[in-house]
């Protein structure tokens, strides 16, 4: 066991997670004052990072259908608003979310192998996968914490492996659902297991456990990216998802890529925001910006 | 390696270049200047004395700079020895009174003083930052709410000085002479005025040449906090001046912040003397990291140690002691991580590095780097731009360092890191202790029991454990060896300013 654990975990991984410091950093990111031009310029990039979310037992097509129209034109009287990266649905509606979508640059991301709990059979877990795959460009699975915490570490780098081969070509990103996880330690050992097993994005969470990402959390998965890519050279991508509904939220997360891994990761390939009620904040900043005056909300379509 | 850390790591080892993101970010934070059409400063200061504002009895101003223009803000008066005399006789006539006042009523002076500093918070912050050229960022979060936490912390002692002192009584020492420095004006104002004022003395306090106006407006705030006049007194003017306080007969206890040279020449003249004395003077302060270190994190320490304040910082981690296994991807993170650091205007409130204090204190850090250089150090600084005026240095560390450096022994006082290396505990407790000073240390690994084992060990005032440069009232500060002695803050700070029988 602890043989199959030194193998499995870089030293790096290993090292341990100061949450002091940590916190104290992501408190700076925070406070960083971005302003007029930069500021325009990071709600772009904010909009085209986006995956548009809806994740209910209550979706049904036409609910798609809402979102998906969302994704495309988030603002339909703002030609210079650009479409967001992704809707993010449950397998069962990413037929429809594909139909809407198609011809789009806007991709489909299906949350997959049980989610949110993941708390289903192995062979479950990658066959739901694999059927999304059918469909979806990009599959979110999450990482199994049970296994996780009980320290079976091997377990949960095959499942995330098996998913990985089930898949194929289409992006994978690991929700590592950090409020689970009961540390910063944790989370950089997750982190870390889930670019081993071949994940393409590390996620924060699911969105249905409270907290959800925080820029402390984020901060170590950054770090936690950036050492992987010095140790490999491979480039793996970063989603903040859960809690995130201001435009000053996400412009926080954009600093902390920008002075952790740098604007090599401030793109859609290599960073997302998975969120349902973002957008209409970061319109109406856009606005104000341009029009030095803020609208109503009722000025914005909802999603 | 097709990836950016890979290859920023890779530029960021050679000594001279700069990580790509520092200068080619697509991301590129706009201005965000912090307003200052509020702040109203007068075109002349006069000195502080017996509540009011007097004209010097020679006449002679001399103007302050803004360090990062190079332009006058205001001019202050240059106070002589009839000045001094002046003050510390109003000092003393005000002692009879305030030092019977009960302790609850000068409580409520020192509640007001605090209140009024946080009231007036952005224009002490501004003009802080105008005046000694720190980060908006600093003064704004480090500075001026530390000022007023001291000056509330101090005013909840003052009714209650039978419980610092059980089984004795205290009673104040009179008359207090204090001279700060310029990397903290305020701060160390709050420092040396709380704790005199709680106990029951007057204070002559003189700032800094080159930082007097945060006291200047302090003076207005004792005016508006209607503090019994002569309570404090506040005397500008450069070294004749702190001279001349020093030397005067009727002052009974002298608490001097700066650096050694100046703190020895106070020591031989108040020597033979009952006058009382604490000083807290400069250091070279080890920072330890040991393999077991959480090191992204140990980074962020690293750099708060020695960059705050532009490294003006008389606790500065200014000697950085890696163990040798994680020597090399510690450096590339560091590396990294200062080519990141933000240097320029110190009113932007994104700034991270801001301007020196002073043409003299830059001149005097650029002949210890060249010091360094010339005795065989690899000198590594981000090729970050710097404004044309003013006072700039490049946050600046350097590897292959020796003991027997200068840049190893000597306070530079600036953004300058020395790194070396060590391989067992105790080598690295033998370095961090091969020094004249003792004020502060910091270690870093994730084993509690090591934390205990290097904090017996290391000869210093302070030790942080897996943090650096965190302050508070509650806490004792103060050196050991050529860093002076007494301490500062919490009841051991009181004890600074009172007799006890």
């Amino acid at each position: 066991m602890a043989a199959a654990l030194a193998r499995s975990l870089a030293p790096a991984a290993l090292l341990s997670v100061d949450a002091v410091e940590v916190e104290a950093r992501a408190r700076l990111f925070a406070s960083r004052s971005i302003k007029r031009d930069a500021k325009l310029w990071a709600l772009d990039l904010a909009i085209r990072c986006t995956d548009l979310t809806s994740l209910e037992g209550s979706d049904t097509p036409g609910r798609i259908a809402t979102l998906c129209a969302k994704a495309l034109r988030p603002d339909p009287g703002d030609p210079r608003i650009p479409s967001v990266a992704a809707v993010c649905v449950y397998p069962a509606q990413a037929a429809e979310a594909a139909t809407r979508l198609h011809g789009s640059p806007v991709r489909v991301a299906a949350v997959a192998t049980g989610f949110p709990s993941g708390q289903v059979p192995l062979d479950i877990k990658v066959a739901e996968a694999a059927e999304a795959a059918r469909v979806a460009d990009e599959i979110d699975m999450v990482m199994d914490r049970g296994a996780f915490l009980a320290g079976r570490y091997p377990a949960v780098r095959e499942e995330i492996e098996r998913v990985r081969a089930a898949i194929g070509v289409r992006h994978l990103k690991v929700i590592l659902e950090t409020g689970e996880l009961g540390g910063y330690d944790q989370v950089r050992r997750a982190s870390w297991l889930a670019m081993e097993a071949g994940a393409d994005f590390i996620k924060t969470s699911t969105g249905k456990i409270h907290p959800a990402a925080t820029l402390a959390v984020a901060t170590v998965m950054l770090e936690a990216i950036r050492e992987y890519a010095f140790a490999t050279g491979r480039a793996v991508g970063f989603k903040a998802a859960g809690g995130i509904r201001t435009a000053r939220q996400a412009v926080g997360y954009l600093v902390a890529v920008n002075e952790t891994l740098g604007d090599e990761w401030l793109t859609p390939e290599r960073l997302r925001l998975g969120a349902s009620a973002l957008l209409n904040d970061v319109l109406m900043q856009i606005a104000k910006e341009r029009s030095g005056a803020y609208q109503s909300g009722d000025d914005f379509s909802q999603g | 390696m097709p990836t950016s850390p890979a290859t920023t790591s890779a530029r960021a080892e050679s000594p001279v270049a700069a990580p790509a993101a520092a200068t080619a970010s697509g991301f590129a934070y706009a201005a965000a200047p912090e307003a200052t059409d509020h702040i109203r400063l007068r075109d002349r200061y006069p000195l502080f004395i017996g509540g009011g504002f007097e004209p010097p009895a020679a006449g002679v101003h001399h103007p302050t700079l803004n360090p990062a223009t190079e332009e006058p803000l205001a001019e202050v008066a240059e106070a002589d020895a009839a000045d001094v005399d002046r003050a510390v006789r109003a000092a003393r006539r005000a002692f009879s009174s305030w030092s019977r006042l009960p302790g609850a009523r000068r409580a409520r002076y020192l509640f007001r003083l605090a209140r009024l500093v946080q009231e007036r918070s952005r224009e002490l912050a501004v003009v802080e930052s105008l005046d000694g050229g720190k980060p908006i960022r600093e003064a704004r979060d480090v500075d001026i709410p530390l000022a007023a936490q001291h000056l509330f912390y101090h005013a909840g002692w003052a009714d209650k000085l039978p419980l610092a002192f059980a089984g004795a009584r205290a009673r104040p020492l009179g008359v207090c002479a204090q001279v700060i420095p310029w990397n903290f004006p305020l701060l160390m104002l709050a420092w040396k005025v709380a704790p005199a004022l709680a106990t029951g003395n007057t204070v002559v306090l003189k700032p800094a040449e080159t930082t007097p106006l945060t006291a200047m407006l302090f003076a207005e705030i004792c005016q508006q906090a209607e503090l019994p006049g002569g309570v404090v007194n506040i005397l500008t003017g450069g070294p004749p001046a702190g001279r001349a306080l020093v030397r005067h007969p009727d002052i009974d206890k002298v608490a001097f912040t700066g650096s050694t040279a100046v703190g020895k020449e106070i020591q031989r003249t108040l020597a033979g003397r009952g006058t009382r004395l604490t000083l807290e003077l400069g250091g070279k302060a080890a920072h330890v990291v040991f393999d077991d270190a959480p090191l992204d994190q140990a980074v962020e320490g690293v750099v708060t140690g020695i960059y705050f304040n532009q490294g003006h910082v008389c606790c500065a981690g200014s000697r950085l002691l890696l163990q040798e296994s994680i020597a090399e991807p510690f450096l590339r993170r560091l590396r990294a991580r200062v080519g990141r650091l933000r240097v320029g205007n110190p009113l932007d409130k994104n700034t991270d590095v801001g301007a020196i204090n002073s043409r003299e204190q830059l001149e005097r850090i650029q002949a210890l780097v060249d010091s360094g250089v010339a005795q065989g150090a690899q000198l590594f600084q981000p090729a970050c731009e710097l404004p044309t005026r003013g006072y700039w240095f490049r946050p600046s560390l350097f590897t292959e360092v020796a003991p027997a450096h200068r840049i190893a022994r000597e306070e530079i006082f600036g953004p300058v890191l020395a790194v070396m290396t060590f391989r067992t505990p105790a080598e690295a407790v033998e370095r961090a202790n091969n020094t004249r000073y003792g004020l502060s240390a910091g270690v870093w690994t994730t084993t509690g029991q090591r934390i205990l084992w290097m904090a017996q060990r290391m000869r210093a005032g302070v030790v942080w454990a897996n943090t650096y440069n965190r302050f508070d009232p509650a806490a004792p500060f103060g050196g050991f060896r050529e860093s002076g002695f007494g301490r500062e803050g919490g009841p051991q700070g009181l004890a600074a300013y009172v007799a006890l029988r």
